[in-house]
């Protein structure tokens, strides 16, 4: 038994691929649990930050700087009364929360983390993540025509419309980047997602930077088109709340409703590893070239144990600074414990042999946080799109724009 | 027939349009629970998918007989149920019906009442459309401009606070003057209060004036020409954006405007945008009346001589200010008794609230939003 998982770790394969089923199974676990932990995160740092950015606090009461909040809200959502209308289709209505949630997690199956934290590589996997985030869609018409209702059924026409609009120039987007990895020394054309991450590492260069300006051109229309994708502001229109209440899930309410909320956050975070690992290189460290050599490979694993005591040390300051009266006294103790969970958490960073395997992961999460903050951002600056000119946007501007990217792209390569 | 649908049957309403598929209209309420109809305001629209063949507003939700509750209270007594009509701008609403009783009672406020009545009615236009445009832009989908403006909306509550106690229904005038005194400090405040919001309308117009989203949404959005708003009887800043130099400070000057050196900034396209525009100029200029106020409160008493019971001669009188959303006439018929014999508001969001019907029909839902929180309307007001 021990062996058997040794020897994995010593592998330099995926679980996948190595035919390991536990370790697939434990990375399926592992995934699964990080993102669940991820979508509370970004709900509570969601708020907090499109608080800050409107001048109030934002969660404040449950836990300190209101860290409990996602959670008594999960809890509260957990034990709602189960309400499905009268008039609803039941059996769909009832099939749509799963089948959103499931291809929203499904999709992460061939998300790689690392070269080897990935549960398997497929040889199609971009293919596979495009192809199984827009089975997506299904779910949102389904809850939309299952609820019988009139603000859900315009939701759901809205968002089917929008999504498979911008799925073109997205895939337009994605095609221009996997020519990438074909035109380059020493690199053959591939669509597998860490083949992918392996090309940018051979050519010593992230495709956000190749062929400059066109990736980066790509880029940015994937980066328009996955949050229109996503139903995320300003292209938040299938759930408008000042038109349409909350589009296609008005009739949703407690668990069913938590599982939209969990797989529009999944998808979030799907759509932004595809981002990530088309363009800004996945897992790998930011500069392997201009800083090279066994000093700065030191230095850059150094960056995840450094990133856990800075937040340790943020929560600190923050405990310091709490009320000094008895009914803030547990508030604080739990934070200075969250905040020793985080330097216990950044130390282990730094042991040799996790600094080495986390250090993938961290760079991954990193890139993706940064895109995490950029949804926050939209949605705290820009107003909502009307669906004509969402229409107007996604057909006459992304779609030329990323087919010309690719045509260049193309042109460009091969002279 | 469902309820909604009998709302519209008296209606000429467009049909689908059947080219391409045999498409259904759809009939579907807005409100009176909605999130974007600021109160209860219902909307029945008919839509050929999301465009809008037509729309009818069913209203009354929050009536509560303002007008009939004035045949049975006295002058006096009815003073402080005004506030409740525009309850964001209860200052005005308070000016508007004190005037109209002085006027009836042939008396005139001293210059130094005059100057405060100014100043706190410009000062509550500037907290009015602060909080249009927050809740406008809202309803476009920027929420961030709402925290901004209520963050500054705040600060003009807090002088009315200090004033006279009350932040939102204020109360703040009588027939014949004010009830109170201005408080220690009350210049200073407000000169404060003028340094500090001035940047912070600035801070709104970077957000919005120049965003292209914005731009998108508002522009050709819910446009009314010159001819459309004086046949409706629509005034306000949606008048003054069709291109209508109108405003009542100017054309028939009440309290102490006369004196006071302002300009009425006007629109030419009549669409959201230009409404917009106005109410944003419109924000500046009122920061310049209070400013050019607050330097020259005269000394002196701030009540008239009133009678201690108000008993206006027989007569009847129509008294009309610029309220921050339109024309807010109050008629008064007198029999000489010490109520009114009746008593009959002329609300600009009413009457304002009939052109919604002309701006949104042809365009999509969305737009719907958008001119509803264009054209400015408090339901309290409406309904009465």
């Amino acid at each position: 038994m021990l062996d058997y998982i040794t020897s994995y770790l010593t592998s330099n394969v995926t679980p996948g691929q190595a035919g390991n089923v536990l370790w697939a199974f434990i990375y399926i676990l592992l995934i699964f649990l990080g993102l669940s932990v991820a979508v509370i995160a970004m709900n509570w740092l969601e708020r907090k930050v499109l608080a800050h950015m409107q001048v109030r606090l934002g969660p404040m009461r449950v836990g300190p700087h209101g860290l409990l909040q996602p959670i008594a809200d999960a809890i509260k959502l957990l034990i709602k009364e189960d309400i499905m209308p009268a008039e609803a289709d039941k059996v769909v209505f009832w099939a749509a929360p799963l089948l959103v949630v499931i291809t929203a997690f499904t999709v992460f199956i061939v998300v790689p983390f690392g070269p080897t934290h990935a549960v398997t590589d497929m040889n199609i996997g971009i293919l596979f993540m495009l192809g199984v985030s827009s089975l997506s869609v299904l779910g949102v018409v389904m809850a939309g025509w299952a609820s019988n209702s009139h603000y859900p059924l315009m939701g759901a026409l809205r968002s089917s419309a929008q999504m498979v609009s911008y799925e073109i120039a997205m895939g337009l987007a994605v095609v221009s980047a996997i020519l990438m990895t074909s035109l380059g020394q020493a690199s053959t054309g591939t669509l597998s997602m860490i083949g992918i991450v392996e090309a940018q590492q051979a050519q010593q260069t992230w495709f956000l930077f190749k062929f400059f300006p066109l990736g980066l051109i790509a880029c940015f229309v994937f980066a328009v088109a996955m949050v229109a994708e996503t139903n995320r502001a300003p292209f938040d229109l299938p759930e408008a709340e000042s038109e349409l209440t909350a589009g296609f899930h008005t009739e949703y309410s407690g668990f069913r409703w938590s599982l939209f909320f969990l797989a529009e956050y999944s998808a979030m975070i799907a759509v932004s590893s595809i981002a990530v690992t088309l363009w800004l290189g996945g897992w790998l460290r930011p500069f392997p070239t201009w800083l090279s050599g066994d000093t700065w490979d030191l230095v850059f694993s150094l960056f995840p144990g450094f990133t856990f005591l800075m937040l340790a040390a943020v929560t600190f300051f923050n405990t310091a600074r709490m009320p000094r009266h008895p009914y803030f006294r547990i508030q604080t103790l739990g934070l200075a414990g969250f905040g020793a969970l985080l330097a216990v958490i950044g130390i282990v960073l730094f042991i040799p042999p996790v600094r080495d395997r986390i250090q993938d992961i961290f760079w991954f999460s990193a890139k993706v946080a940064a895109f995490m903050y950029l949804y926050i951002w939209y949605r705290g600056t820009f107003p909502r799109y009307r669906f004509d000119q969402l229409m107007k946007v996604g057909w006459k501007v992304l779609l030329p724009i990323a087919l010309g990217v690719l045509i260049l792209t193309a042109v460009v390569g091969v002279f | 027939m469902p309820e909604a649908t009998k709302y519209l049957s008296h209606l000429e309403l467009g049909e689908p349009d059947k080219t391409f598929l045999d498409s259904n209209e759809l009939i579907i309420n807005m409100g009176p629970q909605h999130p974007a109809t600021h109160g209860v305001l219902r909307v029945i629209l008919k839509l050929d998918g999301e465009k809008v063949l037509g729309t009818e507003c069913v209203i009354g939700y929050l009536h509560r007989g303002v007008e009939k509750i004035a045949e049975n209270r006295t002058y006096t007594m009815f003073n402080p149920y005004v506030d409740r009509m525009d309850y964001v701008a209860a200052v005005s609403n308070g000016l508007g019906y004190c005037e109209a009783v002085e006027k009836l009672l042939s008396i005139q406020a001293p210059p130094r009442a005059n100057y405060i009545r100014v100043i706190l009615t410009e000062l509550n236009r500037l907290a009015s459309h602060m909080l249009w445009l927050g809740t406008h832009a809202l309803d476009i989908g920027a929420i961030t401009p709402l925290f901004y403006t209520f963050r500054d909306r705040e600060e003009i509550l807090k002088i009315f606070e200090k004033y006279c106690g009350a932040r939102l229904t204020t109360h703040a005038f009588r027939i014949g003057g004010c009830q109170y005194e201005t408080y220690e400090g009350f210049e200073k405040d407000v000169t404060n209060f003028l340094k500090f919001v001035a940047p912070k309308i600035d801070e709104y117009e970077e957000l919005l004036t120049t965003n292209r989203i914005w731009v998108e949404r508002t522009r050709k959005v819910g446009f009314i020409s010159a001819q459309d708003c004086i046949a409706l009887g629509v005034t306000g800043p949606v008048l003054r954006a069709s291109g209508v130099k109108w405003d009542l400070r100017k054309a028939q000057p009440y309290a102490n405007y006369s004196e006071f050196d302002f300009e009425i900034p006007t629109g030419q396209n009549g669409d959201t945008y230009d409404r917009y525009l106005v109410r944003m100029q419109e924000m500046r200029q009122s920061l310049r009346i209070i400013e050019q106020g607050v330097g020259k409160i005269p000394e002196g008493p701030i009540m008239a001589k009133v009678p201690k019971v108000i008993k206006p001669p027989v007569g009847e009188i129509y008294h009309s200010i610029e309220a921050p959303k339109g024309e807010l006439g109050y008629f008064i018929v007198s029999d000489g008794s010490t109520q009114p014999y009746r008593l009959r508001v002329r609300p600009p969001s009413f009457v304002n609230l009939q052109a919604l019907d002309m701006m949104v029909r042809g365009q999509l839902v969305a737009d719907v939003i958008a001119v509803i929180g264009t054209l400015d309307i408090v339901l309290g007001e409406v309904d009465r």
